[in-house]
């Protein structure tokens, strides 16, 4: 899980529905400023959700290349109503790269195999959501899943290290996994 | 079903504890034992099991630094900015982002780690002792110089008022930074006193607010364009540099405080793009003969062995800077130098001292000493 101290680097948290409406405009008006910040805000997102499915360094580059130069060249393309900039380039970064999977896949040959990669597109497409929604969801969340799970604390340990009740460990334990376990549901939509 | 002290709600409480293995040995065993016979928590059972498995440790991502660079380029190529980012502003962004990237990538661990900061003062090597935070601090601080210049919020005026005979505008760097860490509380020993947690909110607290004024800084200069390039950023003390320089400035002192952050934490850190790095070093060799100047009214340096008649060319000091971004100067000074680009950075930064950057050089050795010296000096805390 991310180390990141804040909203900047990795892109983790929420950003305010101002700075999407905000950097939406300034690369509407073509600001080199904005779109610097743009990548570095959110290429960790990008490369790392790209990696994820792509298992290649080279071809997570190459959506990373995709992704910004298509949010710089169709400003528009995103709308601030409809949702936070982070999760827009997340779904360009999945639609990418499970395009360039499908071909990798198509040029490869064999029929058979082309048959089983529908199932393995949805198994990295679940592992991608999976990653995007840890770092999507709150913070207490996310920590009490990191000490339970990496760090092998029971959910007593877990409370007493996060100074809260046992009953809120445990909610916040099954919250975290609730939210975890949609991303197969939404693995199985087309993308 | 009566089960004792496990009703059907507390058990279905204990599920993402048990499907993470976290609850007690006989919490297991009831949940076990109720699955059997209740079919909504056998199926919440599985998925969260199921979700269990997505949970992996995140990855140190390793990106390639150089890969920034050519993706904006290609983005710019392919649309043309309406609002261009001015040439000399590009060093800057781009050392900020490096940086950026490396906190991004520090654990929490090392975030306590003890920094060195060295520079050279009064021909003498000094050293100061922060955290890494403190580190971030004295960027923000010494930044706030090109924001006042350009009309930004001073990072230091936030709560305290001016003093009147030291008015915040024109105080040094050194001064601005002590200031800050004096506001901030950013002094190592008083960061490992406090508890982990109110280290990491101030750390986290003094990187976002860097960040963003580094942001605002860039975005600013664009907006501004050319305009401001000769725009005079006050240094303290009387002296200035033009705007266009003091971004450069900042991005080698960004460039040379990363180093220093990665080198406590035991990180890799590499030197700049070499055409970044050729005009860190250029600013050096330009500021070279006004401070060398300085050096010889204070009776610091020998003065010039010939005088040379009124309109006649005097002599010049060949530099040549080896390697990657490096590149030949002509400066009127006495004597020809030979450094490795990263050598003269580092001697320009106050990290190495001039007598380890003399060994094994030929020439006229009180010239030659001189214009390590007059480099080293160029170095401030």
């Amino acid at each position: 899980m991310a180390h990141g101290t804040g909203p900047h680097g990795t892109g983790q948290g929420a950003f305010p529905p101002r700075w999407n409406r905000k950097m939406q405009q300034r690369l509407a008006r073509g600001e080199a400023a904005a779109l610097s910040e743009l990548y570095d805000r959110f290429a960790p997102l990008v490369y790392g959700l790209a990696l994820r499915v792509l298992e290649n360094e080279e071809e997570a580059n190459g959506v990373l290349s995709e992704v910004f130069s298509y949010v710089w060249q169709h400003p528009d393309a995103y709308d601030p109503k409809r949702g936070q900039l982070r999760s827009f380039l997340a779904g360009l970064a999945h639609k990418h790269a499970v395009r360039r999977l499908r071909w990798a896949v198509i040029q490869a040959g064999a029929a058979g195999e082309i048959a089983d990669s529908e199932e393995r597109i949805r198994a990295v497409t679940a592992a991608a959501r999976a990653d995007y929604i840890v770092t999507s969801m709150p913070e207490p969340l996310r920590a009490a899943l990191e000490l339970a799970y990496f760090k092998r604390r029971d959910y007593r340990q877990t409370a007493a290290e996060l100074g809260v009740s046992a009953d809120e460990a445990r909610r916040r334990l099954r919250l975290g996994l609730q939210m975890l376990a949609t991303a197969y549901t939404e693995a199985g939509r087309p993308s | 079903m009566i089960m004792g002290p496990y009703d059907h709600r507390r058990l279905k409480s204990l599920l993402g504890a048990w499907a993470l293995a976290a609850c007690a040995p006989e919490e297991t065993a009831a949940v076990e034992a109720h699955l059997t016979d209740c079919a909504p928590c056998a199926d919440e059972a599985l998925r969260l099991r199921d979700a269990v498995r997505l949970l992996h440790p995140h990855d140190n991502l390793d990106m390639d630094p150089a890969l920034r660079s050519g993706v904006l380029e290609l983005c710019l190529t392919r649309r043309m900015p309406g609002i261009p980012m001015p040439r000399w502003s590009v060093p800057y962004d781009a050392e900020a982002a490096r940086l950026d990237a490396l906190l991004d990538d520090m654990g929490e661990a090392d975030w306590g780690a003890p920094v060195q900061l060295a520079w050279y003062d009064d021909d003498r090597p000094s050293v100061r002792e922060t955290s890494v935070a403190g580190v971030i601090g004295h960027l923000l601080a010494v930044d706030g110089l090109l924001a006042l210049a350009l009309g930004l919020p001073d990072p230091l005026a936030a709560d305290t008022p001016a003093d009147e005979t030291h008015p915040r505008t024109v105080a040094s760097p050194a001064g601005r930074t002590e200031a800050l860490w004096r506001e901030a509380g950013s002094s190592y020993a008083e960061q490992q006193s406090l508890a982990r947690e109110f280290r990491r909110r101030h750390a986290s607290k003094m990187r976002d607010e860097w960040r963003t004024q580094t942001y605002a800084l860039i975005r600013t200069a664009g907006f501004a364009g050319g305009g401001v390039a000769d725009l005079l950023v006050p240094y303290g003390g009387g002296a200035t540099l033009p705007l266009r320089d003091a971004f450069l400035d900042r991005a080698f002192e960004c460039w040379m405080h990363a180093w220093d952050i990665a080198e406590a934490v035991d990180y890799p850190y590499v030197p700049p793009t070499p055409e970044h790095m050729h005009l860190m070093i250029d600013l050096a060799a330009r500021l070279l003969p006004q401070t060398l100047a300085a050096r010889r009214r204070s009776g610091r340096a020998a003065p010039p062995r010939t005088l040379v008649a009124a309109g006649a060319p005097g002599r010049t000091l060949h530099l040549e800077v080896e390697g990657k971004g490096g590149g030949n100067w002509y400066l009127p000074l006495d004597s020809p130098a030979a450094l490795e680009g990263l050598e003269f950075c580092r001697l320009a930064a106050g990290h190495v001292s001039p007598e380890e950057a003399a060994v094994g050089r030929d020439g006229e050795r009180e010239a030659v000493d001189d214009f390590l010296y007059a480099t080293a000096s160029l170095s401030r805390l």
